[in-house]
């Protein structure tokens, strides 16, 4: 499960930060960005920043939209692969193998100049209604996006599905329960919850898988460094930049879903 | 794998006549699937030279090269690493803990950039600084650390998460036979963390193999870049993009095998594991 | 612990230096490693051919250069130079004002037009005005981003690839309306079978030589001025010899370098 490797832990050490050596390490990190603000180059800002918040904002609709998508596409692969017949499991099984065995730049590539190279054997493409959508780079973006969460995460529910105890259900049957009320009261709930622990690491590997749209000319933080380095010239600043505004997103992401969390009862099943 | 479409020989045959670009007859399937003709993919791809396969093959080579280095290297600072977290001072701690947190946190394409360029410059200026002569560090190296460098950051989590499994006692008891720290090591903690520890590492195997398609991007030549030169070359961008994909499924299906198999041995003699991870 | 994890990191270091060193003597001649033919491209075998190979090897052969050709990514060949992953840079690049801020080029060697293609089924030219409300395809960090950028802001859409491959790639399928680039790449382009299937040539752009540049030279860092002389002394001595024409007919059927008078 890729997930397990990037939970990230935020263990509660709140207390601890101002033992003596902590409070050197802070000094020592202080004087490398104070340094690194003084001492590199940074009078592009002013000039990108607008584009910078339009790249940052581009990168987060991108994540939001592919994982609230890649999750819907998710129950289904899970549940077919947990409880559906073979003709069901099969391909679910096999999508999941293929998104999980090839490496996302591949799929990306394929979906956005494989496919374009199609397009001209296709003239009805053009005067079709879909037109303006696939002569736009980010559909790609999210297609391929969602389809890599769809495929990482539908093997958790796979997992969170086969996992809620079987007398949870035998006790919704004796209730009398049709068979859609025990997916949908019982089943699907439980699972959920029980895939959720997993939700924050794939939603940070997601973040983390982002920039590469920028590699099908989608235009989003990442892209918009790329931008800066090739028009100054500067190789590390615009980067270091980068990384930090990564590292605030996926803080604020983690944060976020350890509130969430915590509000969710882990007494179940 | 596109070439083992069944194609019925007519459509093949008026696929051929028809020149790119223009067949509106009924071999649009085949079309879709096949934007130059079932012949014409079987020699695109072939291993020798007018055919880009022999490409392919040697940048999945190299993917494989530095996916193995990366993973070792990945170890070697993992354990490092994770004996670091475990048993170092609070400093090491606290730099270890920065490191993990940062890798995981920052995608890894813009880690390999800015490894890329800033690493080896800095081991030069470094090297320089020191009074010793600049040295000229391979693209495969560099690949190599670069990546290795991003998977001990992952390793470091696993292996510690490992050790922390192995029970208690046995660590003691090892300690009260008085072993020293390294025959600890050698004899007891690696040995007996190693089921704990291959779930999570066969996963990092797979991101590797994965991940070295990043390098593409800095215009290392591997897989991913092989097939954009494939394809920028002969536009045949479909073909050749399927054709990588089939070969990164096959290395991570070939991989999960192995990999399995490793999974049973290490757990030889124990009872069933059944949340080893 | 402490102590070991020296060790180890001691080990590392020594262990990539081991691995890394390489004959430090050979000049590392940095090309783009996507296709830019007839420029740079590899054929199947992994070889680089095209007219810019030709035209190095000659020049390292008659300054007694060795030379070895170092693919790296387009969009960082200028940090690649500077942090010293490669010696030159013999990719199509422009000699531009803006670049020499940062790096240092050689003479000229070649100059050419720049120019637009578009769809076959389409009537229009090469100027602001024509391409009002299109979506004009460059590649990233060239002279041709920058001039787009300059004088078609505004009126057209400038969208940018990583390869002019992709940008092309981009025109045949319909997503840009029109590509601008040298004319010669895209004269290649154009004679391939999927040019000639999609489109055709609008035009040449209005020359700005404040953007594009004198022409195209090796790129250099600015310290490396012995190198550079050599350069230069062999760009000029192929030039006089028949070497620079002999290589070019192979490719071309008029003169790239342009005109003489060039003062850089």
């Amino acid at each position: 499960m890729a997930g397990e490797a990037t939970v990230i832990n935020v263990a509660a050490r709140t207390s601890l930060w101002l033992q003596p050596h902590r409070i050197v390490l802070i000094l020592i990190a202080l004087a490398l960005v104070l340094g690194a603000a003084f001492f590199m180059r940074w009078d592009w800002l002013p000039q990108y920043y607008q584009m910078g918040l339009v790249g940052i904002w581009r990168s987060l609709w991108i994540l939001a939209v592919t994982c609230f998508l890649g999750f819907l596409l998710a129950v289904p692969l899970g549940l077919a692969q947990a409880a559906g017949p073979f003709w069901f499991s099969a391909p679910a099984k096999a999508f999941c193998t293929v998104i999980r065995g090839t490496p996302l730049l591949i799929q990306l590539w394929l979906l956005y100049y494989g496919l374009g190279s199609l397009f001209p054997q296709y003239p009805w493409i053009r005067e079709s209604w879909m037109w303006p959508y696939l002569r736009q780079a980010w559909p790609y973006g999210v297609l391929a996006l969602t389809l890599s969460f769809a495929g990482y995460e539908g093997e958790v529910m796979r997992g969170a599905f086969a996992g809620v105890p079987k007398g949870q259900l035998e006790a919704a049957r004796a209730f009398g329960m049709s068979r859609w009320k025990i997916f949908r009261r019982i089943w699907l709930p439980q699972a959920i919850y029980r895939a959720l622990p997993t939700l924050t690491g794939e939603t940070v590997l997601q973040l983390k898988s982002t920039p590469l749209v920028a590699t099908i000319s989608v235009i989003d933080i990442f892209a918009v460094s790329s931008k800066v380095r090739q028009d100054t010239y500067l190789t590390y600043e615009p980067l270091l930049l980068l990384a930090l505004i990564y590292m605030a997103i996926t803080g604020i992401l983690v944060f976020a879903f350890s509130r969430i969390e915590a509000r969710i009862p882990n007494k179940i099943g | 794998m596109v070439w083992s479409r069944p194609v019925h020989p007519s459509l093949l045959l008026a696929e051929n006549s028809s020149s790119p670009g223009a067949s509106h007859s009924g071999a649009k399937l085949i079309d879709a699937l096949l934007p130059a003709s079932a012949a014409g993919i079987i020699e695109l791809l072939s291993p020798v030279p007018p055919g880009w396969g022999g490409t392919l093959l040697l940048g999945l080579l190299h993917s494989i090269e530095i996916a193995v280095g990366a993973t070792c290297l990945g170890l070697l600072i993992g354990t490092c690493g994770a004996y670091g977290k475990l048993y170092g001072g609070p400093v090491v701690r606290d730099l270890l803990a920065v490191y993990t947190t940062v890798v995981r946190a920052v995608p890894e394409l813009v880690l390999i950039l800015l490894l890329y360029y800033a690493g080896t410059d800095l081991i030069n200026q470094l090297l320089t600084a020191m009074g010793y002569q600049r040295i000229d560090i391979s693209g495969l190296v560099a690949g190599i650390a670069v990546l290795g460098f991003v998977q001990g950051a992952y390793s470091t989590e696993v292996i510690r998460g490992a050790i922390l499994a192995i029970p208690q006692g046995q660590i003691e008891a090892a300690r009260a036979y008085g072993m020293s720290p390294g025959l600890l090591l050698r004899r007891i903690t690696l040995p007996a963390m190693l089921p704990f520890a291959i779930p999570g590492l066969a996963n990092l195997w797979l991101i590797a193999t994965k991940d070295t398609a990043l390098l593409a991007v800095v215009g290392f030549f591997e897989l991913a870049l092989a097939t954009r030169q494939a394809a920028g070359v002969t536009k045949a961008y479909f073909t050749f993009y399927v054709a990588a994909g089939a070969l990164y499924l096959m290395l991570s299906l070939f991989s999960n095998l192995i990999l399995g198999r490793v999974e049973a041995w290490s757990r030889r003699g124990m009872p069933s594991v059944k949340e080893a991870r | 612990m402490k102590t070991v994890l020296k060790t180890f990191a001691a080990a590392l270091l020594l262990g990539v230096a081991a691995m890394g060193v390489a004959k430090a003597d050979p000049v590392k001649i940095g090309v783009a490693a996507e296709p830019y033919p007839p420029f740079t491209s590899p054929d199947a075998s992994g070889k680089w051919v095209g007219w810019e190979i030709d035209f190095i090897d000659a020049v390292c052969a008659e300054e007694k250069l060795e030379c070895v050709i170092t693919p790296v990514a387009w969009d960082g060949i200028i940090p690649a130079l500077t942090t010293k992953k490669i010696d030159v840079i013999a990719s199509s690049m422009s000699i531009t004002e803006e670049r020499k801020k940062t790096i240092d080029f050689s003479d000229k060697y070649y100059n050419t037009p720049t120019a637009i293609i578009g769809p076959k089924d389409q009537k229009f030219g090469a100027t602001p005005d024509d391409l009002k409300g299109k979506v004009i395809g460059v590649q990233v960090s060239t002279v041709h981003a920058v001039y787009a950028k300059k004088h078609f802001t505004g009126a057209a859409e400038i969208k940018e690839y990583q390869t002019q491959d992709e940008a092309n790639q981009d025109l045949a399928a319909g997503r840009v309306d029109a590509v601008q680039a040298d004319s010669i790449a895209l004269g290649e382009f154009l004679k391939s079978d999927q040019g000639k299937g999609c489109c055709d040539l609008k035009g040449m752009v209005a020359p700005d030589v404040e953007v594009l540049g004198p022409g195209v030279g090796a790129g250099i860092r600015k310290e490396d001025t012995e190198l550079k002389d050599k350069l230069n002394a062999g760009i000029k001595a192929i030039r006089a010899n028949g070497k620079y024409e002999e290589i070019s007919k192979k490719y071309f059927d008029f003169d790239i370098y342009g005109e003489d008078s060039q003062s850089n």
